[in-house]
């Protein structure tokens, strides 16, 4: 199960003076079961990749393979492969429409044709894997608080049994709790049953803590692609585009300028911690 | 890129049309719909057709955005034509099976296929001058008048100026639930007119809870900036007419003169 | 009295089900007090559904308490007299930044509030330019706000608020929706108004970095004044305020951290100098 994109290009526009180039020669190889960060400042072209992705939009160059066949091949099944690329869109929970929880969690299964008892047990099984409480399933979700309503947005995508499963800040407009307990329950899910996750966020810190690969885009092109420490080692070259390392990132090369012999490559709060506690002689 | 949208088809250039108070524009538009239903003759065309391409030449707006306009309303024009020729009764000119031309029913279809035309680009010349926002501020003085009858032209205006401003808004926001159906396994495309009906329900329902929630944020936002209606409203860009608009009216009042007076003239033997 | 004081303010509001029978009340806000004084920055901290939004909206009069009293630069909300002096000076910034722009050009939309209040024209345009001005959007004055960005929209609701000028501005979640450059651009602009027009802000968010420059902080929970403090004293109460679904700034964090396993650093660190300070002076 393997996405693989190979130089894809999009421009939209048309061929008047305003055309907008969103993509720029996109190589990337997404294998399986990676957590992968994709990070880029507003307009950097990271909302139009991810729709690429489960083929929301079409290149207008290049080509975009699953499991090696072209997603944009006359026979290729597209249904098929937006169950198994799922995406959750910024405020997921502007999309709820049914008149419970449980129905609008349906929606997905039941749009793949399987029978009714199998996207019931889907749907069950989706609201559990988000954490939502079982008082719930019949409420509208027009009556949940937005962390609620964003765990059932998550689980309409859940309940198509993604192999990869595209977030596109999944965390935005949450108060701090609720930002860790949606990104907790990602990271089991990615733990647990093994999906591909791809996480977009302008949160350097939730990256940093979360991911095992990052892919920097900006001005439609790929900047980076590599793991977030070696990524955040550029991290004057991050700010020029708009982004920034994590705060620990420049806390320890703080350190370092003051003369502290500290590794500068730790990125979350636990690395930094054992670090400091290392040079002056303790341990946590 | 829907955002990129522009509402009416406002054309940006600097010229004395686009200059003109949307008053006069508004009342020139009218005025020469008015006069495409009033003239009888060939010789009341030629008037209207001058004054239109003079207005045309005025604005500095490329003619071919004129003629966009009339890609609409093609199908509505040769229907027109269609039943004006066919169905008049009058002089026979061509008898083919059922159908007869007649001479009549020749002229009133070249009159009808005139006067929609002008109609529409008149129009277009009118809207690709001006603004919406002008458009709506002038639309908004013209009926000041109506206001002892209750009419709430104020309230009316206000809510053609948000429209404008949230359509384009609305228009994202339809396009991105779309695509997260999609991503959901949607067919917004394939099926009988019912299930496809069905099928606009997960778009449909999002939309309008978003549109009210939008017009509730919207009407908390104006509150707290202390609107209250148009009472001891002030205005930041009033409407103030100026010699060229003063100049504008007497040009249009007299292409009316022309007009009639072309009603008057009859040429003998010529039949039109 | 300060600009904004309230006393033992209640809110409460009935909940009904689908029959419209009263299934119970709910009280927003739990007798808080407040006194901000003119020309201060006060935060009010709380997550989701803490009540902070509730208690914002009673200082703009668009919610009158169900108990207790409120007065903007003295003057009762509750009073129907009062109403559009209040709104005036008490300008409000809300979350969502396409909700709040009425107008499809910038310039325009700056102008609503002037011309609401019926300022004459040439003072709007006057108010229109010093506003656009103080929070660095003049040279987009004439732009459709559907093409800005985020923090370009809020910043002009920030323009159209002062240009009616108002002695002070609640911000309710204004950075709620932006991305991290959005987020800077808007509390920039706001420091900004504040340091150099004296104008008081009440800046209700949870994004703790945005806070701690603050003069004093309130943490809301539950429509109580859960906790009360400078930034420092808020920010070195870490557990109370985990407890609270909220957070502290990675640095103020990582301190925390340093100091539970015994390094000798003092508690609500705040800024990376101070850290740096603490770590080399051990």
């Amino acid at each position: 199960m393997s996405l693989i994109l190979d130089h894809v290009n999009y421009i939209y526009g048309g061929d008047t003076e305003l055309a907008v180039h969103a993509l720029r020669d996109v190589n990337l190889k997404i294998p399986d079961g990676q957590f992968i960060g994709l990070i880029g400042h507003t307009g950097s072209g990271k909302s139009t990749l991810v729709q690429h992705l489960n083929g929301l939009i079409k290149p207008t160059g290049g080509a975009i393979y699953f499991n090696g066949e072209d997603i944009h091949e006359d026979d290729f099944d597209k249904k098929k492969l937006r169950s198994k690329v799922g995406l959750v869109f910024q405020y997921p929970e502007h999309q709820l429409f049914e008149i419970d929880v449980f129905s609008d969690v349906c929606f997905g299964p039941k749009n793949l044709g399987l029978s009714r008892k199998e996207v019931e047990l889907r749907a069950y099984e989706a609201l559990k894997q988000v954490g939502l409480e079982d008082e719930f399933f019949y409420q509208s979700p027009f009556d949940l608080s937005g962390g609620q309503k964003r765990r059932v947005a998550i689980a309409g995508v859940l309940a198509m049994k993604p192999d990869i499963l595209i977030l596109d800040e999944p965390t935005a407009g949450l108060d701090p709790k609720g930002r860790d307990e949606i990104l907790d329950r990602i990271a089991m899910l990615h733990k647990t049953m093994g999906i591909t996750v791809i996480l977009v966020s302008h949160s350097m810190e939730d990256v940093a803590k979360y991911v095992e690969r990052i892919i920097v885009m900006n001005k439609g092109r790929v900047l980076y692609d590599d793991m977030p420490k070696e990524v955040f080692k550029h991290y004057k070259e991050l700010e020029q585009i708009g982004l920034a390392a994590p705060q620990v990132t420049y806390i320890m090369q703080a350190l370092k300028a003051r003369g502290l012999p500290v590794n500068t490559e730790v990125t979350t709060i636990p690395e930094a911690r054992d670090e400091i506690l290392r040079i002056y002689g303790k341990h946590a | 890129m829907l955002r990129d949208i522009t509402l009416g088809q406002y054309y940006q250039a600097d010229s004395v049309i686009h200059k003109l108070d949307p008053r006069v524009k508004l009342i020139a538009t009218i005025t020469f719909i008015i006069s495409l239903f009033v003239v009888k003759n060939a010789f009341g065309y030629i008037i209207a057709a001058l004054f239109l391409l003079s207005a045309i030449k005025l604005s500095k707006v490329p003619f071919r955005f004129m003629v966009k306009g009339m890609k609409t309303i093609i199908f509505l024009l040769l229907i027109t034509v269609i039943f004006n020729l066919f169905l008049t009764p009058g002089e026979a000119l061509v008898s083919v099976w059922k159908l007869t031309i007649t001479k009549e029913g020749l002229k009133s279809a070249v009159f009808m296929a005139i006067r929609l035309t002008f109609l529409i680009i008149g129009s277009s010349v009118m809207t690709l001058t001006t603004t919406p926002n002008n458009l709506t501020d002038g639309m908004e003085r013209l009926m000041g008048p109506l206001k002892i009858f209750k009419v709430p032209v104020h309230e009316v205006a206000m809510m053609m100026s948000i429209a404008l401003r949230f359509i384009p808004v609305l228009l994202e926001e339809t396009d991105k639930i779309m695509k997260a159906q999609i991503a959901r396994g949607a067919d917004f495309e394939s099926g009988n007119l019912i299930k496809k009906a069905k099928s606009l329900v997960p778009l449909l329902v999002p939309l309008f809870i978003s549109a009210f929630r939008r017009a509730n944020d919207l009407a908390m936002a104006m509150e707290a900036r202390c609107y209250r209606g148009g009472d001891h409203r002030t205005k930041m860009k009033p409407l103030i007419y100026k010699k060229r608009d003063a100049f504008a009216y007497f040009v249009l009042l007299c292409y009316l003169a022309i007009c009639i007076g072309a009603n008057l003239l009859v040429i003998p033997g010529v039949i039109l | 009295m300060g600009i904004i004081k309230t006393d033992k303010l209640v809110f409460e509001y009935i909940r009904r089900d689908e029959e419209g029978n009263v299934e119970g009340i709910t009280r927003a806000v739990d007798e808080v007090d407040l006194d901000v004084a003119q020309g201060d920055f006060v935060a009010v901290l709380g997550h989701n559904g803490s009540g902070k939004s509730t208690l914002a909206k009673h200082i703009n009069a668009i919610l009158y308490p169900s108990e207790g009293t409120v007065w903007v630069d003295g003057m009762d909300t509750a009073e129907e007299k009062n109403l559009w002096e209040i709104r005036q000076n008490a300008g409000m910034v809300f979350q969502n930044p396409d909700n709040q722009i009425i107008g499809q050009v910038v310039e325009e939309d700056v102008g609503f509030g002037p011309e609401n209040m019926g300022v004459p024209t040439a003072e709007i345009w006057e108010r229109v330019e010093e506003s656009l001005k103080a929070v660095g959007m003049y040279e987009y004055r004439r732009h459709s706000p559907n093409k800005l960005s985020g923090g370009q929209k809020q910043r002009v609701s920030i323009a159209g608020v002062i240009a009616m000028h108002p002695k002070c501005i609640i911000l309710d979640e204004p950075t709620a929706m932006l991305d991290p450059n959005g987020r800077k651009e808007v509390i920039r602009a706001v420091r900004a108004l504040n340091a150099a027009e004296n104008i008081t802000v009440v800046l209700i968010t949870h994004y703790m970095e945005e806070i701690i420059h603050a003069d004093k902080v309130f943490v809301m929970d539950q429509g109580k004044v859960a906790m009360e403090g400078t930034p420092k004293e808020i920010f070195s109460r870490v557990e109370e305020l985990k407890e609270l679904r909220l957070d502290v700034p990675q640095i103020t964090l990582l301190a925390y951290e340093l100091q539970k396993n015994g390094l000798q650093i003092p508690a609500g660190i705040l800024t990376t100098e101070e850290f740096v300070e603490a770590l080399t002076c051990l």
